[in-house]
C-alpha cells in the first residue's frame, strides 16, 4: 500500500473524527473517575448499636460533664452532659476533640526506656514489670544513700485521690518536694489566706452578679471553667448584666463586653486603688460590711486616699480621670457588683498585690460572701486515710527543706512554687533533685523561661514521666510509664475552678484501654510495694479502683449513678467559716505576719532603651496552652492571621508597625532578654501602640505532626518574676524589640 | 403540603464568643477530615466556619465580632438556590419538605460550578482523599459517609440526625418531630447558647418566635436586631443573625460607603 499525503491526512482526520464520535474514550474516562473515587482507602465506618456513657472531662480545670456516644465499643462523639451543674449540655472546642487524643498519633502506647541521648527520640519498648522495677531500683538506690529528699514530683493537679496518693507516696518515701502546676487559683488561695485567714478555693457567684469588672480576665477566653463562663456571659446579655473589661488588647472578652477600657499593662492594681479612692471619697462603700466584718480599714483607707488620687492614677494607667470616676460610681452603685482578676485564662498566677487590691475592691462594696460576690469555698475533705507511719529514712528526709522554699520564712503561706523550684536547681552546681517524676504536667513547655527549664532538666540525672502523650517533657525523659487517658480510667474530680459550690465528679472508663498503658494510681501503689515494708504499709489497697471506691464511701453510689456529687443543702458559708482570723474579720491590712503588703508594680525584664516594646501573651479558646496541646480539629480552626504554615503572627498596632517599617504579613525577629524568634506581623487596630501580643499555645516541638513545629512558644521569650509575697510567678509580659528581616 | 417544614437557624452574635466549638462539633459529627497544614483556608474543609469581622476603626474605637457561617440553605424563589440551579448532576437539591439543601456525594462529578455559584463560600472541594492517621478511623460515625477525593461537600444541617429522629418518630407512630428531637451538632454544642435551630414555619419553635419570618416575602424579618447575609441577592437564606451593633448588621451586605443606612433586614 502506498502512503501519500492524501491518504495520510484522510487517516488522521478520519481517526480523530471516529474517536470523537465514539463513546468509548468518554465512557472510559468517566469509568476510571468513578473507579478511582471508589478506591478502598476512603473508609466505611462500621455500623453497630448506639449507646451513651456519662463521664467528666479533665482536659482543663473546668471539669464539665460529658456524654460520649458510642457505636458498639467505639467512641464516636463527645457531647456536653445535659443537666450537669457546670455546663448543662454545653461543651468547649477542646472537650469536643477528646477522641482525637484517645485514638490519635501522639499517644504513648507502651512503657518506653530511652536509648541514646535524651530527646533523641530513640526508645526501647519495655514491659510494665521492667518499667516499675527500674523506677523502684532508682528510688531504692537514692534512699539507701540517705538522699530520699532529692526526689521530686510534679503533678498537674492539687486535689483528688491521685494527687493524694502521689503526696502520700512522697511522704512515705521521705521527700517534701511535691509540686503542682501553678495557676491563678494559687494567687486567689493566697489572697483568701492573707485577707480572710482561710484555706479555701475562691468561688464567684457569676450567675447572680449584675456588674462584672474584669481586670484582664478572659471571661470568654477560657478563664475559670470555660463553658460555665460562656453561659454566665450569655445570661448577662439577656438579663442586663454589665461587663467592663480592662486590658490593653481588644480580646474577645473586651469586644463582647459593654465597655472596653484599654489600660497600660501592669497598672491594673493602680486602677483598683484609684477606684477605691473614689468610692471612699464619695462614701459609696458598704458601711455594714466595713463596720461589722472588717479590720484595718482606716489604715488602708489612709494609704489609698494619700497615694491613689484619680488624677495620679490617670497618669499611670493611661485612663482618663473622668472615666475612672464614673467607673467607680457605676461599680459601687450597682446592687451586686463583682471584680475579678487573673489575666487571660488565668493559667499563670499573678502579683499578690494586684489580686489583693481587686479583692479589697470587692470588700469595699460588700461583695464578699454574698449573693453575686466572692465566696470562700471549702475544699472537699473526703480523703481520710490513716496517717503514714514513717520509717527512719522517711522521717529524716522530711526534715529537709523544700527545694522551692515554699513554707519557709520568706514564703510562709505558699504551698508549691514551681518556677522557683527550677530557679533554685538552676542556681546550684549539683542538682538538689536527683530524680523527678512528672504526672499530668508538661513543665518543659508550659513554664516561662524555657531555656532555664531545659537546662535544669539536663541537670537532673533521672526523669520519669507518666504522660499519656509524647509531650515535650516525656520526649526528653529517661522513662515513660504511660497513664490511661481520661476516657479510659476512673478518677475522682473534685472542685471546679471558680465555682461557688463544692462538687465532686467522676471520670470513668468510656472505652477499654486502647494501648498497653496503666493507671498512674496503680503504678504508684505498685511502686510503693516495691520500696520496702514502710512504704508498702502506707498503701494497703489492692489497686487504685479499690482505693477510690473505699475512699469515696457513701459518695461512690451517687458518683456511679449520676456522674457527679453536689451538696444539695449547700448555702453560702457563715461568716465565722470564711473569716478565720481571731478577730473574725476581713483584713484590709494584715499585721499578724511580717509580710510587706505595700503594693509595688511588677518590674518587667529588659531596659526600655534597648527593648522599646512590651510583649504580652494572649490566650484563645482555639489554642490549648496547658499540659494538653491542640488536637488536629482545634488547630484547624486557628485563623490564618494567627498561624500560617509554620509561622506565628504577632499583633501590633498599625502606628507601631509604621514606626518600625513593618507591614501586614512581613517577617520580623522578635527579641527579648530570654530569646528571639522569627515571627510574622499582623496589624490590629485593637491593640495599644507600643505593645506586641503573641498567642500562647503554639511552638510545640513534641506531640504529632499536626501540632509540632508550628509557630513560636511564648515561654521561650518570656521569663518569670518572683512575687514578693507569694513567691509565685508574677510576670505578665517582658520588654521586647522587633527587627524587620 | 401539610407537613412542609423550613428548618433554619438564628445565631445571636451578641452571645457568640468566637470560641470555635461549633466548627469542631460539626467536624466531629460529620466525619470531616483534616490535613497536616490547614492554614490555607481555601482548601480547609469547614462546613461551619467562624469569620472574624472588624469595624476598621483605629485604636481605641476598634471593634471585632465573630460570625459563624454554615450553609445558608437558601430558598431563593421556590428552592432555586444558586447552587441547585447550576448543578449539572442533580447532586444538590432543595427539599421543599424540609427546606434543606442536600449534597449527594456519589452523584457529584466534581465540576465545582456550585462552589462558584455559592455567594457564601459555604462549599468545599475534596482535593485529596481523606486520611485518618493512627487509630482515628475508630471514631468515625457510621451515620455520615466519609467523602472521597473529587467531590464537593457542605453543611447538611446534620440531615442524618433528622433521619434518625424521623425513624424514631415513625416507630412511635408519630409524623411530627418535637423541637428538641432534631438539633444540629453545632446548635447542641454551642457553649454560649448562641445558636437556635428549628422549623421557621412552626410558630411553636424558638426560631420562628425569635425572628418571625414573613413567609410571603422570602422569609424577611422585621426584627430590629436581625439580618441575613447578602440579603439583596434574593437568595433568601435561612440563617438569621442577631446583633445589637449597627456596624455588624451593615457588614452583612455589600453596602457602598455613601449608601443610606437602611438595613438589610428591612430593605426591599
Amino acid at each position: 500500500m502506498n502512503i501519500n499525503r492524501r491518504s495520510f491526512l484522510s487517516f488522521v482526520i478520519g481517526s480523530a473524527a471516529g474517536t470523537t464520535l465514539s463513546p468509548l474514550p468518554w465512557k472510559m474516562q468517566d469509568d476510571s473517575a468513578i473507579w478511582s473515587q471508589n478506591w478502598p482507602w476512603v473508609p466505611v465506618p462500621k455500623d453497630g448499636e448506639a449507646n451513651y456513657t456519662h463521664s467528666t472531662c479533665t482536659l482543663c480545670s473546668g471539669h464539665c460533664g460529658i456524654t460520649i456516644r458510642k457505636i458498639d465499643d467505639r467512641a464516636v462523639k463527645i457531647e456536653g452532659m445535659k443537666g450537669h451543674p457546670v455546663n448543662d449540655g454545653g461543651i468547649c472546642i477542646l472537650g469536643l476533640s477528646g477522641l482525637q487524643l484517645l485514638y490519635g498519633p501522639s499517644r504513648v502506647k507502651t512503657p518506653l526506656r530511652r536509648e541514646g541521648k535524651r530527646g533523641e527520640g530513640k526508645w526501647k519498648k519495655i514491659s510494665w514489670d521492667t518499667a516499675i522495677s527500674e523506677v523502684a531500683y532508682r528510688l531504692v538506690e537514692l534512699r539507701s544513700k540517705g538522699q530520699s529528699h532529692t526526689l521530686g514530683f510534679i503533678s498537674g493537679s492539687e486535689q483528688g485521690t491521685i494527687t493524694a496518693l502521689s503526696k502520700r507516696f512522697m511522704t512515705a518515701y521521705g521527700s517534701r518536694n511535691f509540686l503542682q502546676t501553678p495557676s491563678m487559683d494559687d494567687s486567689y488561695a493566697m489572697v483568701l489566706n492573707l485577707m480572710q485567714g482561710v484555706d479555701a478555693q475562691a468561688g464567684f457567684d457569676f450567675e447572680n452578679t449584675d456588674f462584672v469588672l474584669s481586670f484582664g480576665s478572659g471571661i470568654i477566653e477560657g478563664w475559670g471553667s470555660p463553658v460555665r463562663m460562656f453561659r454566665a456571659n450569655s445570661h448577662w446579655r439577656t438579663n442586663g448584666g454589665k461587663v467592663v473589661q480592662i486590658e490593653p488588647r481588644l480580646s474577645n472578652t473586651a469586644a463582647k463586653s459593654d465597655k472596653w477600657i484599654p489600660i497600660n499593662p501592669g497598672t491594673e492594681a493602680d486602677l483598683a486603688f484609684g477606684l477605691a479612692h473614689v468610692i471612699i471619697k464619695q462614701s459609696l462603700y458598704d458601711r455594714d460590711f466595713i463596720d461589722n466584718h472588717s479590720s484595718g480599714f482606716d489604715h488602708w483607707k489612709k494609704r489609698v486616699l494619700d497615694e491613689y488620687h484619680p488624677g495620679k492614677v490617670a497618669k499611670t494607667t493611661g485612663i482618663d480621670n473622668s472615666t475612672i470616676i464614673s467607673l467607680a460610681r457605676d461599680f459601687a452603685r450597682r446592687s451586686r457588683p463583682l471584680a475579678i482578676c487573673g489575666k487571660g485564662q488565668g493559667k499563670t498566677p499573678g502579683s499578690s498585690g494586684e489580686f489583693m487590691a481587686v479583692h479589697a475592691l470587692n470588700a469595699l462594696v460588700g461583695s464578699i460572701n454574698r449573693k453575686g460576690g466572692v465566696w470562700a469555698v471549702p475544699r472537699p475533705g473526703y480523703i481520710d486515710w490513716p496517717e503514714v507511719k514513717m520509717d527512719k529514712t522517711a522521717a529524716k528526709g522530711l526534715q529537709q527543706r523544700r527545694v522551692d522554699g515554699a513554707g519557709d520564712k520568706k514564703y510562709p503561706k505558699s504551698g508549691s512554687l514551681l518556677n522557683r523550684f527550677f530557679k533554685m536547681i538552676h542556681s546550684k552546681e549539683i542538682s538538689p533533685i536527683q530524680a523527678l517524676l512528672v504526672s499530668d504536667a508538661n513543665p518543659r513547655y508550659t513554664l516561662p523561661d524555657s531555656k532555664t527549664i531545659k537546662e535544669v532538666f539536663d541537670k537532673i540525672p533521672f526523669v520519669a514521666s507518666f504522660s499519656s502523650f509524647m509531650d515535650e517533657t516525656a520526649a526528653n525523659s529517661d522513662l515513660i510509664l504511660p497513664n490511661h487517658i481520661y476516657l479510659e480510667r476512673y478518677e475522682d474530680v473534685p472542685g471546679v475552678t471558680g465555682l461557688q459550690k463544692p462538687i465532686v465528679s467522676l471520670s470513668r472508663p468510656v472505652v477499654k484501654p486502647q494501648f498497653n498503658t496503666k493507671h498512674v494510681g496503680d503504678v504508684i501503689i505498685g511502686l510503693a510495694k516495691q520500696l520496702g515494708k514502710g512504704t508498702a504499709d502506707a498503701f494497703a489497697w489492692e489497686n487504685y479502683e479499690n482505693c477510690l471506691e473505699k475512699t469515696m464511701g457513701k459518695m461512690w453510689k451517687t458518683l456511679i449513678e449520676a456522674g457527679f456529687w453536689t451538696d444539695p443543702n449547700f448555702k453560702k458559708p457563715k461568716w465565722d467559716k470564711i473569716l478565720d482570723f481571731s478577730s473574725g474579720k476581713f483584713a484590709f491590712l494584715n499585721n499578724n505576719t511580717s509580710i510587706d503588703y505595700q503594693y509595688r508594680p511588677v518590674k518587667l525584664e529588659g531596659e526600655p532603651t534597648s527593648f522599646p516594646l512590651t510583649l504580652i501573651p494572649y490566650d484563645s479558646m482555639r489554642l490549648a496552652n496547658g499540659f494538653i496541646g491542640d488536637p488536629p480539629f482545634v488547630i484547624k480552626t486557628v485563623e490564618d492571621t494567627v498561624l500560617k504554615k509554620k509561622d506565628s503572627f504577632v499583633e501590633i498596632n498599625p502606628k507601631t508597625a509604621r514606626a518600625f517599617s513593618l507591614s501586614e504579613g512581613s517577617y520580623a525577629v522578635l527579641t527579648t532578654l530570654k530569646g528571639s524568634a522569627r515571627v510574622r506581623i499582623h496589624l490590629f487596630d485593637g491593640i495599644m501602640p507600643g505593645i506586641v501580643a503573641i498567642p500562647s499555645g503554639l511552638g510545640h516541638t513534641a506531640y504529632d505532626k499536626f501540632l509540632s513545629g508550628k509557630g513560636v512558644n511564648v515561654n521561650e521569650l518570656i521569663g518569670s518574676v518572683e512575687d514578693p509575697v507569694s513567691g509565685l510567678n508574677a510576670a505578665w509580659g517582658i520588654r521586647a524589640k522587633l527587627n524587620k528581616t | 403540603m401539610r407537613d412542609e417544614k423550613k428548618y433554619g437557624m438564628v445565631i445571636d452574635l451578641d452571645k457568640c464568643t468566637g470560641c470555635g466549638a461549633c466548627m469542631v462539633a460539626c467536624m466531629a459529627e460529620n466525619n470531616v477530615p483534616f490535613k497536616e497544614d490547614e492554614s490555607n483556608k481555601l482548601d480547609s474543609i469547614t462546613w461551619m466556619r467562624v469569620y472574624k469581622l472588624t469595624n476598621e476603626k483605629p485604636f481605641p474605637e476598634a471593634d471585632i465580632c465573630y460570625i459563624p457561617r454554615p450553609c445558608m440553605h437558601c430558598e431563593a424563589d421556590h428552592g432555586h438556590s444558586p447552587c441547585v440551579s447550576v448543578c449539572p448532576a442533580t447532586a444538590t437539591d432543595y427539599s421543599l419538605r424540609t427546606g434543606i439543601v442536600s449534597q449527594i456525594y456519589s452523584r457529584c462529578i466534581g465540576c465545582r460550578y456550585c462552589m462558584v455559584a455559592c455567594p457564601y463560600h459555604a462549599r468545599y472541594f475534596n482535593w485529596w482523599d481523606p486520611v485518618w492517621p493512627s487509630d482515628m478511623e475508630k471514631y468515625l460515625s457510621p451515620n455520615v459517609s466519609p467523602r472521597m477525593r473529587g467531590v464537593v461537600e457542605k453543611c447538611s444541617f446534620c440531615f442524618h440526625r433528622y433521619q434518625l429522629a424521623m425513624d424514631k418518630a415513625f416507630l412511635e407512630k408519630r409524623r411530627e418531630l418535637k423541637e428538641n428531637e432534631y438539633q444540629t451538632a453545632c446548635a447542641q454544642a454551642c457553649p454560649a447558647d448562641a445558636i437556635t435551630f428549628g422549623d421557621l414555619n412552626n410558630p411553636e419553635h424558638a426560631v420562628q418566635q425569635l425572628v418571625r419570618p414573613d413567609r410571603k416575602n422570602g422569609g424577611r424579618t422585621k426584627h430590629p436586631r436581625a439580618f441575613r447575609l447578602l440579603e439583596r441577592l434574593g437568595t433568601n437564606p435561612k440563617i438569621y443573625y442577631l446583633s445589637s451593633r449597627e456596624w455588624v448588621r451593615r457588614a452583612g451586605d455589600n453596602y457602598l460607603k455613601k449608601e443610606n443606612k437602611t438595613l438589610s433586614g428591612r430593605s426591599t
